[in-house]
């Protein structure tokens, strides 16, 4: 088992890192439209990106998984928190300065229908980003648009077609070359093969490694799909309910959750072979609200193992192996060597 | 997916719009009143402008030769009338609409898109607008003003904005939400960007139905006005014509024909404004309901070629 996670560019610089972020939605209410209570979508979590690593993030819907991208990207501002990218805080930058670092961090949506507008022709959305970043003129846009859309598998003759023309594989396709013809070094992947079909989706996961290896692109990679993640990830993050409990490399994780959570998300993976049998791991009960989650370990009413101190004592993330985090305090007993 | 107008170019545009025979019949209706409005002067029998000898005789003459549609109260033709009359509706109704969708686009745009306190007292502004009887206010600031061609279109123009503004508020509501919106924003696009390339292409379509549906409401509040009185004395109106008609005798005289004509006239060029209108909305938006009047999609159609290639 691997102790730390693989680098493919054997380098330990971290590229992006998440301090203590919040977020919090406030919920309005009543004649005079004031707040009376928050949504803890994203409560206090941190973790670190290093460069040309792909970070899985999983949980289930609702977890805040998609906040905390779109908090990275100051598509949302946070309650509080750092986002650190190359070692700058993101979340102080204004006006250029921000629309420079726009260029660098690009999202892919998991809607491709959804994100393409639908009166643009496929290269023009695909060089919006460059008009507004006023990139060379317009034959050097259309030099880049063509190269965006060679990397992602399409022909010169797209870029003139419009969205509707396209299936969900290559529309989602278009939204890689959207983020690819900026040039940037981290791209946050949203969902990004969650609408697809299953054949596409591998096709969409191949496209993104072969990106990745060849311009030596850091994703952050969103997603519900446990399969999906052990495919791209080089480590995995698990939320659950706006906490991460568990970090390790992919490895590590899939053969050795340690947190009863991640046990349980790992037990209910579809298996190829029907001769095998699993011990499954029945979650009691839904996801508490995020309005209101419940005290001390935010899984403890659902967890199988939780006893006194965990409705008491909030847990926090421990190393229990190298570069395998987990936040349970009584995970030590899952521990393999 | 998505639930939203989808791309409509221009081909698609026209083969829809040709189908529909709503739209199609509007057109044609106001393509002719188009065609006498602007060449008035060469279709006209007589100048109306002229001044006439009036004799016992001239006066309400039955449609004959030499009036076809016999004459008014001071001996003029009123055929001659009618078609004159056309140019004040249309000028009325075209300007005063242009007044209304810009405003109203503008205020609905902007509050749909920035929301926050700009929406709520835009919002609020507009419902006190709404709420406000229009056509006691138009003949109060009518009478107060000069009654001129030009008052009558501010007028009415600077009343009529507030269904444009609340339609295309909850239009950009619905697009801003739309992921290419926040894609762009991702990327580093401003507000204006964002407006121009994204909002305002989605809104235009309403907003071209909006206007020529506006269009006959300000031709109604025009003729209303001109038959309360309150016109231009120096141009012919429809309304102008029915409110002479009624204050000089017509129905005692049994006249029907200075009445029935600008009438018609009105009620031609409204009609013609609103099947215009819905027509233009069936087509730029597909989900609207088929009227009965319109071809129905058929379920089985005639033999026509698969993916007809541009």
């Amino acid at each position: 088992m691997t102790a730390l996670p693989s680098q493919p560019n054997g380098r330990n610089s971290k590229l992006v890192e998440v301090r203590n972020l919040v977020k919090y939605f406030p919920v309005r209410g009543g004649v005079l439209q004031q707040v009376v209570a928050h949504v803890q979508a994203v409560d206090d979590v941190s973790f670190e990106i290093i460069e040309g690593e792909t970070l899985g993030l999983v949980g289930e819907s609702g977890c805040g998984k998609t906040t905390v991208g779109r908090t990275m990207l100051r598509l949302e501002e946070p309650t509080s928190g750092q986002v650190l990218f190359s070692g700058v805080d993101t979340l102080s930058l204004k006006g250029d300065d921000l629309k420079r670092l726009r260029r660098e961090m690009q999202i892919v949506f998991q809607d491709p229908f959804a994100s393409l507008d639908p009166r643009l022709p496929i290269g023009e959305s695909i060089a919006e980003g460059l008009i507004i970043h006023g990139a060379g003129n317009a034959r050097e846009r259309y030099a880049q648009v063509i190269e965006a859309l060679g990397r992602v598998g399409l022909e010169v003759y797209h870029a003139n077609r419009y969205p509707h023309e396209f299936s969900g594989g290559q529309r989602q396709r278009i939204g890689i070359a959207r983020a690819l013809v900026m040039s940037p070094r981290f791209i946050v992947l949203d969902e990004p093969v969650s609408a697809l079909d299953v054949s596409i989706q591998a096709e969409v996961l191949n496209i993104l490694k072969e990106l990745q290896d060849s311009m030596g692109l850091t994703y952050l990679f969103v997603a519900h799909n446990l399969a999906v993640v052990e495919h791209i990830s080089d480590r995995v993050a698990v939320m659950y309910l706006g906490k991460i409990v568990e970090v390790a490399g992919r490895a590590d994780l899939f053969h050795n959750p340690l947190h009863p959570y991640t046990q349980a998300l790992m037990s209910a993976i579809p298996m190829p072979d029907p001769t095998l049998k699993r011990d499954r791991v029945i979650l009691k009960g839904d996801v508490p609200s995020p309005l209101n989650p419940p005290s001390g370990c935010r899984f403890h009413p659902r967890c199988p193992i939780a006893e006194e101190r965990c409705s008491v004592e909030e847990p926090l993330l421990r190393e229990l192996k190298p570069g395998h985090t987990v936040a349970c305090h009584f995970a030590d007993q899952f521990v393999m060597s | 997916m998505t639930d939203q107008p989808t791309l409509i170019t221009g081909r698609a545009f026209w083969r829809g719009f040709r189908r529909n025979r709503i739209a199609v019949a509007g057109l044609a209706m106001l393509l002719i009143a188009l065609a006498a409005a602007v060449f008035a002067p060469a279709v006209a029998p007589y100048d109306p402008y002229a001044p006439v000898a009036i004799t016992v005789e001239s006066i309400y003459q039955r449609p004959g030769p030499a009036h076809w549609l016999g004459t008014d109260d001071a001996g003029k033709d009123v055929l001659s009338n009618f078609i004159f009359g056309a140019r004040v509706s249309l000028t009325v109704g075209i300007f005063a609409s242009f007044i209304s969708v810009v405003i109203g686009g503008l205020i609905g745009i902007s509050a749909g898109y920035f929301g926050g306190r700009l929406e709520r007292w835009l919002m609020r502004f507009t419902d006190f607008m709404l709420v406000i009887p229009d056509l006691p206010l138009i003949v109060v600031i009518v009478a107060i003003t000069r009654p001129s061609l030009t008052n009558i279109i501010l007028v009415i123009g600077l009343l009529g904005w507030t269904t444009t503004a609340r339609l295309v508020r909850s239009q950009t509501l619905s697009i801003k939400e739309r992921k290419f919106v926040l894609r762009a924003r991702s990327i580093g696009a401003g507000h204006l960007h964002i407006l121009r390339r994204h909002i305002f292409p989605l809104v235009l379509p309403l907003l071209v139905v909006n206007s020529v549906l506006i269009i006959s409401l300000a031709i109604l509040n025009e003729s209303t006005l001109s038959f309360l009185g309150l016109s231009d004395p120096t141009r012919i109106s429809w309304g102008q014509m029915l409110n002479y008609a009624f204050e000089r005798g017509a129905m005692s005289s049994r006249a029907w024909w200075v009445l029935v004509t600008p009438g018609f006239g009105i009620v031609w060029l409204v009609l013609g404004f609103t099947l215009l209108g819905h027509g233009l909305e069936q087509v730029l938006n597909p989900r609207t309901e088929w009227h009965h009047l319109t071809d129905h999609p058929r379920m089985v159609s005639l033999p026509a070629p698969l993916n007809p290639q541009p």
